[in-house]
């Protein structure tokens, strides 16, 4: 903002430190939590946690629950709720592996089919919020548990009798799209660093990172896109005004209705987007995938300043989430301390969040 | 004196067998600030959302610009230049003064996929737009959630004049307000007249009606006793008038000329 030379100031308004800008923005709070995190396992964890190899062990859990996060995170920011989306990830992952193993499709096909068929059931979704004008959370719990058994069902029509689809790494064998949704990234680039000595290599001169696993890059894309959406675009504002108070956004203009099941279908989307990763690099699809990914999505968009709410909250934030939610199911793995700690960490982390957010949302909206 | 802007004949309307206005007549001219008055249950609310095309009247006629319309939406009539600002005053607390101000009309820069949001004009328009209503806002992205009642309605007013509304309905803006918050919307009022804009200031404060009032149309029990200029009429008789004169006379001597 320019400032303003003019002698027209308020008196009765203090100017604004930085530090206080700062607190107000929503992701502060994932940020410094990232920090904290960090310096903890630096003081408890094996040194290895933080070399490259490390990392990528980290990131690459955070990257995925990332995915689910900041779709989790812009849905919430619209006034929603998704729980249906880890029972989403299994059947998206029976439709994408019903597509390459028992039709035989290939990933030009199969991966379109799936998103599409995610995409319907997310627009279903919103259709039943916003006609019922039923509460989102009543909705997509019904939906979970929808998925998860149409999933059971699904797998056993189509394996003869298992949850569990198999053959998924011989079908789609050498197929062009292969490299874009599973494995690792740049891989002559990390050789090429091992070769001159700036990575950690195996004795045989091989590069103990073999190179970034493509979630990694899809989780980094979709959070920038995601904030640049919020941020600085028309439909940004729309996603905050339909979250903030649906009727005077409505009566402004905004296309609330679409808005929100614009947020729906890209909830079930992302979940599909994982289901197609996770399926591709396992090789095998299974009724169980995704379990609880819904909470885990919601409580990293929460750590990242989402309020419950809605209207308020930030991708980026959920990306740092999804980073912490990495960092401390594998550090833990780093140091002595037993790893089923995890859980109340995860808890106490969420309390937290939500205590800190509200906080925030009273300085924001200078309610005393 | 210039043509109304808008001009509504004889509206009835009814619901079910209940009839909540039985022919009510009003305009507004450009550059007025046309008071609406009456008490609760007068009818004033149902009027106002036949002028802002919630609803459609029963019988009647309105004319905007001269012309005969019948406005088949809310959406509709605002895109004609009617502007509703009601008490809830459509803004997001949470959200910055900026883009509440361009809600559902953000202006962008840029083509195709690089059509984005143009915060910067965003913020600058509504500076000087707030600024030219007498609020200097800390900054524009100061949430909505930090002012105070009157200037949330004076964001409201600017919003509603800067989309060019010729004809701006404000329903009982100064209702919920303090004393120092009221003097200020009603200094907002006055600048927005002085635009050319109609203002139909609906209120059943007569001293704050008074106070800006250029003409007076008190509605009661679904009826209108008639259109009075400012000189013509005393607030007095203006009270009189909204409460049925008689009861309030009655009721007047109990309270030894308090109301």
């Amino acid at each position: 903002m320019a400032v303003d030379a003019n002698n027209d100031v308020d008196e009765r308004v203090k100017a604004e430190s930085f530090v206080a800008r700062l607190l107000k923005r929503p992701e502060l709070g994932a940020i410094a939590g990232v920090i904290l995190i960090t310096i903890f396992f630096m003081l408890t964890a094996d040194a290895s946690m933080f070399t490259l190899s490390g990392v990528m062990n980290f990131m690459s859990p955070a990257a995925q629950l990332g995915i689910l996060a900041i779709a989790a995170s812009m849905l919430m920011i619209g006034g929603e709720f998704d729980l249906s989306i880890g029972s989403m990830v299994a059947f998206a992952g029976m439709i994408f592996g019903g597509c390459v193993v028992n039709l035989g499709l290939p990933l030009v096909l199969a991966i379109p089919t799936t998103l599409a068929f995610a995409a319907l059931v997310g627009a279903a979704n919103g259709q039943t919020v916003i006609r019922t004008g039923l509460p989102s959370f009543i909705v997509t719990l019904a939906l979970l548990f929808i998925l998860r058994g149409l999933s059971l069902v699904g797998l056993k029509w189509l394996t003869g009798g298992s949850t569990q689809l198999r053959g998924i790494r011989d079908a789609v064998e050498g197929d062009f799209l292969t490299p874009f949704f599973s494995g690792d990234a740049f891989p002559g680039l990390f050789a090429w660093m091992a070769a001159n000595g700036w990575v950690e290599t195996f004795s045989n001169g091989s590069p103990k990172v073999p190179g970034i696993p493509v979630e990694i890059l899809w989780f980094v894309v979709l959070a920038i896109a995601a904030t640049y959406v919020l941020l600085r675009t028309p439909a940004g504002n729309w996603i905050f005004a339909a979250g903030g108070d649906a009727n005077a956004a409505s009566n402004s203009g905004v296309p609330v209705r679409k808005v929100k099941i614009a947020l729906f279908m890209l909830t079930a989307t992302c979940a599909a987007l994982l289901a197609i990763m996770q399926v591709l690099d396992a090789g095998s699809t299974d009724a169980r995938r995704g379990f609880q990914k819904e909470f885990e999505a919601i409580i990293a968009a929460v750590i990242g300043g989402c309020l419950l709410t809605g209207g308020y909250g930030s991708a980026i934030g959920a990306f740092f989430g999804a980073i912490i939610f990495g960092m401390v199911v594998i550090g833990l793995t780093y140091t002595g301390i037993d790893q089923d700690w995890f859980q109340v960490f995860l808890g106490s982390m969420l309390l937290l969040a939500v205590i800190f957010n509200n906080i925030i949302r009273k300085r924001v909206t200078g309610e005393r | 004196m210039a043509d109304p802007i808008i001009r509504m004949e004889n509206i009835t309307k009814h619901f079910g067998n209940v009839i909540a206005l039985a022919g009510v007549s009003f305009d507004v001219r450009p550059g007025e600030c046309h008071c609406l008055l009456g008490d609760n249950g007068a009818g004033k609310s149902t009027f106002i959302k036949i002028m802002s095309g919630v609803l459609k009247p029963s019988s009647g006629e309105i004319f905007f610009e001269g012309k005969p319309l019948s406005f088949a939406s809310p959406r509709a009539a605002m895109e004609a230049g009617i502007a509703t600002v009601y008490q809830d005053l459509a803004m997001i607390p949470l959200m910055s003064v900026a883009r509440n101000f361009f809600m559902g009309r953000e202006p962008t820069k840029g083509r195709g996929l690089f059509k984005r949001f143009d915060a910067a004009l965003a913020t600058e328009v509504t500076t000087r737009e707030m600024r030219a209503m007498g609020i200097n806002l800390r900054g524009a992205d100061q949430a909505v959630g930090t002012l105070s009642g009157g200037e949330r309605q004076t964001v409201a007013i600017a919003r509603a004049v800067h989309f060019g509304a010729k004809v701006l309905i404000l329903d009982e803006p100064t209702s919920a307000l303090g004393v120092r918050q009221t003097s200020n919307v009603l200094a907002t009022i006055d600048k927005v007249r002085k635009q050319g804009v109609g203002v139909v200031f609906i209120s059943h404060n007569v001293r704050h009606a008074m106070a800006v009032g250029d003409r007076f149309t008190v509605l009661n029990r679904g009826r209108t006793l008639g259109t009075a200029s400012r000189n013509e009429i005393t607030s007095e008789e203006l009270q009189d008038m909204m409460a049925g004169g008689l009861e309030l006379a009655k009721l007047e001597g109990s309270l030894s000329g308090t109301v």
